[in-house]
């Protein structure tokens, strides 16, 4: 055990640790924030959607040879999500087969521009690490961890101000719409903001395993509480926890570090999920 | 002066109208059901005054100081609702947002206004309470507490008894009379004839053949007698 410590004190030392925790646990926390509201709206999968369509914009971003990917990733994903929140609105339906659609086609783009026009000789491994996530996180630049930081402020300050009119336009649109609230606006607020968390959160997981930090800690607290408030309190909690212990994890057992978050959080949402049954709280 | 004036309207979507040429007004304090079959146009009709939809013709006009989005809406239940996990309280304070100017929290006022209008549906027991745990007829008690909570002035019920119980349907309707009865201007759609035929004070029966007027002279037309007799009135 003391020697796990001395370990951990030792790798906290280097700059990249410390980098990798602080945007881990900001990331965690972005992405936790709406995850009730996707959940609730039935957008679960736009998560996944979208992630595909910033690894389509990442394979484009390199190819072209920009240093600042985001210059590309974080427009082209803020588009996409727009335009599938609103489809969605119209038709359930076809709103779930336009982010099927969208989302293969970004991913065949994207390995097939990266396949193409390879910016580096083992393709194989760069597409693994977009998709997988397995070491960006412990290769961010300085510069990397202030934009994370910069967008993650945003969010969650937009997601303050905005909490009470998101919960309003989560539980019931119509209603909202109908006594004056502008809903249209804040459901483009909230598809920004999912887009702003997915191109950050790439960094984190990988964009395979987005789904998983936007939906797990959401489902896991609507197991245990009650109230919308202590709902998303209690999964920004668990996001953050889960991230920062999955990444530690990830680092002294030499495991790639989004699939030890995503674990992590299945397994909260295990021990969640038998606690709601046993506490004999409604079924979601 | 009429609070909601419809003047020749047609309604509907682009594939085309639903209804067309219809006419009616709603004064304050007055209690109007509409009725009609699936698909003659109720829910059209609600979402037009509410504002979702435009009318294709016509105009709708709004007056003795209501505004357009000053009416209070109880829905029919969704199936995000039903799982939704929100105290009642955050449920009915989600009925003030549409007051005034931007503020991004609520106000003294506001949880003021939704205490008393808990209070008042009498559901003060179950304030801390999930909203997705509660039967039926109390998450409509919530959610009137919440249209109180948007407006005073005229609440618009869809079917606002579907899937309850009789015993419980019945104090639904004395809860809305009640109101009605407090100076609340009630439009209530509704496909159960006989129910609206006791409670309100005008009917709005869509259809092929539309009838518009008090509730006397919709017993004594022809058509009304029709349609009691074929619903039976109990």
């Amino acid at each position: 055990m003391n020697e796990l410590f001395s370990r951990l004190s030792l790798y906290m030392s280097y700059s990249f640790v410390r980098y990798a925790l602080i945007v881990g646990v900001l990331i965690a926390l972005c992405s936790s924030l709406l995850g009730v509201t996707l959940v609730l709206k039935r957008f679960s999968f736009i998560g996944d959607g979208l992630s595909h369509v910033a690894f389509g914009a990442m394979s484009v971003a390199a190819v072209v040879g920009l240093t600042n990917q985001m210059l590309i990733v974080l427009p082209v994903t803020i588009v996409c999500a727009v335009l599938l929140l609103r489809t969605g609105q119209k038709a359930r339906l076809q709103g779930d087969a336009s982010v099927a659609i969208i989302s293969v086609t970004a991913l065949a783009v994207g390995y097939l521009l990266m396949n193409v026009f390879p910016t580096s000789s083992n393709v194989s491994a760069d597409v693994c690490g977009t998709l997988f996530g397995s070491s960006s996180i412990l290769n961010l630049r300085m510069a990397e961890v202030w934009v994370s930081i910069a967008l993650s402020v945003v969010t969650v300050a937009v997601f303050v101000i905005f909490y009470h009119r998101i919960f309003a336009v989560t539980f019931d649109e119509n209603f909202a719409k109908a006594t004056g609230v502008k809903t249209d606006l804040y459901n483009l607020i909230i598809a920004v903001i999912i887009a702003v968390v997915i191109v950050l959160a790439m960094n984190l997981v990988g964009s395979l395993l987005i789904s998983a930090l936007i939906i797990f800690p959401a489902l896991s607290a609507m197991r245990i509480f009650k109230s919308f408030f202590s709902v998303t309190i209690c999964s920004t909690v668990l996001s953050v926890s889960t991230a920062l212990l999955g990444i530690l994890a990830a680092i002294l057992l030499k495991t790639p570090v989004g699939p030890t978050i995503v674990m992590g959080e299945a397994l909260v949402f295990v021990v969640f999920w038998i606690v709601g049954a046993c506490m004999g709280v409604k079924k979601v | 002066m009429a609070q909601i004036k419809v003047n020749d309207v047609s309604l509907g979507y682009e594939r085309g109208a639903i209804v067309s040429h219809l006419s009616f007004e709603v004064k304050e304090g007055d209690y109007l059901a509409i009725v009609g079959e699936n698909g003659s146009g109720k829910s059209t009709l609600m979402k037009t005054l509410l504002g979702l939809l435009k009318p294709l013709a016509g105009e709708i006009v709004f007056g003795d100081s209501l505004r357009k989005n000053e009416i209070g809406y109880l829905p029919q239940q969704t199936v995000v609702q039903r799982d939704f996990p929100a105290s009642v309280m955050e449920v009915v304070l989600s009925g003030c947002l549409s007051n005034g100017k931007f503020h991004p929290f609520y106000n003294k006022a506001d949880k003021a206004r939704a205490e008393a209008n808990i209070m008042r549906m009498g559901i003060s027991h179950l304030k801390a309470r999930s909203y997705r745990e509660l039967s039926g007829g109390q998450q409509q008690r919530v959610l009137l507490a919440r249209a109180l909570s948007a407006t005073e002035k005229i609440l618009l019920l869809d079917e606002p008894v579907t899937g309850l119980d009789p015993k419980v349907t019945m104090e639904m309707y004395d809860l809305i009379k009640k109101l009605n009865d407090e100076g609340v201007t009630i439009i209530m759609i509704s496909h159960d004839i006989a129910a609206a035929v006791r409670y309100a004070d005008h009917i709005l029966h869509l259809g092929e053949k539309m009838f518009f007027g008090e509730v006397a002279d919709y017993k004594k037309s022809d058509f009304g007698r029709l349609f009691l007799t074929e619903g039976g009135e109990r």
